[in-house]
């Protein structure tokens, strides 16, 4: 109970900043200032804007399926909020350590798409319907790219729980219970013959750790921003066609559900992309023979000083994530549908199926 | 030469290459979100040279100067006015209404030595209607009819446009009536005298 409260709470503020920093990046890149009356330097817009939502008369419209209409937002929400349940935010915090947590965040993440049907189609609207029909054939679809390059990281970790991932990519490996005797070799390649299981840092996270996952990478980045619905794979929400997709018949509080689970859905890919591929809660400074420069960056494991830098690090990989996503969105023009499903089908799927094959390949060296 | 410029860059390499420059240009606009423009008027030689930057102006906080010459809203300054009424006939859309009423004795002298005779009981610019040609200005003989830099003046009853420029009150104006009405008849009456006086003759 206090790991829901405590995890809603900070994905609350994640996404009040998130939002704010939304406009003023995409203010910034366009040569404009963003929000500056409401609180210094605008600053409290987002929670203003919350506030008002709030306010907001909640419109069922006449001809809506009521009862799907209603519920949507709320599964929708739900849907995603489960999908933090698994993620280590320190090395000793994590809110349900089950052991397939991997396997769970796909499987919940995809009932996502059932909300945006109902969404959809209950509202009765055009717009909408098409919306959540484009929504729903774009993250099935992307789920798959997605899903490998998340395969390829398990065979190489050998894992589904993501501490177990988290605790391979530092300097604690060793603290991980069954993993007492394990080392980290640089590239993975034991032949090489460099033990990099005291050097931590950059060098054990698993994009350096197997070099090929910096592929694998790049796929599940593209592919989580097409799952988040974010540009330039927005085609569901095309402003400039569909008005606003899915949720254009919602208003005051469940709009503001939706729009927390949109936001809620970014903070969760680029968590799960920092934990997988980006030293998880790792500080990425490595140990240079007299500069102990990852241990005085992990802190003290089971105290405070732990729990400090690993969230502190989680959270700022997390965030540049996120700002690469803000900056993708106001560079990038929109895909059309074609062009979406030729890049999942054709190129980033059999991407992702070589990868997959070759990371099987790289764990031979590995061990 | 020229075939290969509007050639189409294809390739994953060239993608790839394009993909990265489109994110260095919207990185640069981002770094370079700590500078401002200058609101420097246009006169300044700076004007347009000022690539970098956030080109917003918080408008009623930071404005950019109008040039000395610019013809915005106009200000009539009554005391050097003769009433002469040629702005109210120079004016292409008839938006100054100009009433005028003879003065008894002289009332005195313009800043720049006109002798006033005329009182203006009204002297109204509708600034609705103005087209700020600015035609009544060149033409007003003392020059008190001019255009300031104030272009920020809208209003939410269109009422409050039209700009009342006298000095008189209703009730001055009225004497004032009252007094020419005066000095007319004495006037005529003197002059039924001095006819009556030649007839006698
Ligand atoms: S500026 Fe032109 S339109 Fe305006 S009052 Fe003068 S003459 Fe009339
Ligand atoms: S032209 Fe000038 S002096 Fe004549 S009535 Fe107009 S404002 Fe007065």
């Amino acid at each position: 109970m206090l790991a829901f409260l405590l995890t809603l709470m900070l994905l609350l503020g994640i996404v009040i900043v998130l939002a704010y920093a939304e406009r003023k990046v995409a203010a910034f890149m366009q040569d404009r200032m963003g929000p500056t009356e409401a609180g210094p330097y605008g600053s409290l817009q987002s929670v203003l804007d919350v506030l008002k939502l709030l306010q907001k008369e909640d419109i069922v419209p006449a001809a809506a399926d009521k009862k799907l209409f209603k519920l949507a937002p709320i599964l929708i929400f739900a849907a995603v909020f489960a999908g933090f349940a698994v993620i280590p935010f320190t090395p000793d915090l994590i809110p349900a350590g089950i052991g397939i947590g991997v396997f769970y965040l796909l499987a919940i993440i995809s009932l996502d798409v059932v909300g945006l049907l109902m969404a959809g189609w209950g509202s009765n609207n055009k717009y909408a319907m098409l919306g959540a029909m484009r929504s729903v054939a774009q993250i099935v679809s992307y789920e798959i790219p997605a899903g490998l390059a998340i395969l390829s990281v398990v065979m190489i970790c050998q894992s589904l729980d993501f501490q177990e991932i988290s605790y391979q990519q530092g300097i604690l490996l060793n603290r991980f219970p069954g993993l007492e005797f394990e080392k980290n070799w640089l590239f993975g390649i034991e032949a090489l013959g460099i033990n990099t299981t005291n050097i931590g840092g950059i060098t054990t996270w698993n994009i350096f750790r197997a070099p090929l996952l910096l592929v694998a990478f790049v796929i599940y980045f593209i592919a989580s921003l097409a799952e988040s619905n974010r540009a330039p794979f927005d085609i569901p929400e095309a402003e400039s066609e569909l008005v606003a997709g899915f949720h254009v018949e919602y208003s005051g509080f469940r709009f503001a559900i939706l729009f927390l689970a949109e936001y809620s859905m970014m903070v969760l890919v680029s968590l799960v992309a920092v934990i997988l591929f980006l030293g998880s809660w790792n500080t990425p400074l490595p140990n240079l023979t007299a500069l102990k420069l990852a241990n005085w960056t992990t802190g003290t494991v089971g105290e405070l000083s732990g729990v400090l830098w690993g969230g502190f690090w989680l959270l700022s990989k997390t965030f540049v994530l996120l700002f690469l996503q803000l900056q993708i969105r106001w560079t990038y023009p929109r895909l059309r549908v074609d062009q979406l499903m030729y890049l999942c089908w054709k190129v980033l799927t059999p991407v992702a199926l070589g990868i997959v094959l070759l990371a099987g390949i790289w764990r031979l060296l590995m061990v | 030469m020229e075939k290969s410029s509007v050639q189409h860059k294809t390739g994953f390499w060239e993608v790839v290459k394009s993909l990265l420059s489109g994110l260095q240009l919207t990185w640069r606009h981002f770094r370079n979100a700590d500078k401002r423009r200058a609101p420097v008027p246009v006169m300044d030689e700076s004007y347009f040279k000022q690539p970098e930057g956030l080109v917003t102006l918080t408008y009623p906080y930071e404005a950019i100067p109008v040039p000395e010459n610019g013809r915005y809203r106009l200000h009539n300054e009554i005391d050097d006015c003769i009433v002469c009424d040629l702005c109210a006939k120079i004016c292409p859309v008839n938006c100054i209404t100009i009433e005028s009423v003879k003065a008894t004795e002289e009332i005195g002298m313009t800043s720049d030595g006109t002798k006033k005779r005329l009182y203006a009981p009204v002297f109204d610019i509708d600034m609705a209607k103005c087209c700020y040609c600015g035609l009544c200005t060149t033409v007003c003989p003392t020059d008190c009819l001019t255009m300031t830099p104030v272009y920020d003046f809208a209003e939410v009853d269109i009422k409050n446009m039209i700009y009342h420029f006298t000095d008189l009150t209703p009730e001055q104006a009225e004497e004032k009536k009252q007094l020419l009405a005066k000095q007319q008849e004495e006037m005529a009456a003197a002059k039924s005298a001095a006819l009556a006086a030649r007839k006698q003759q």
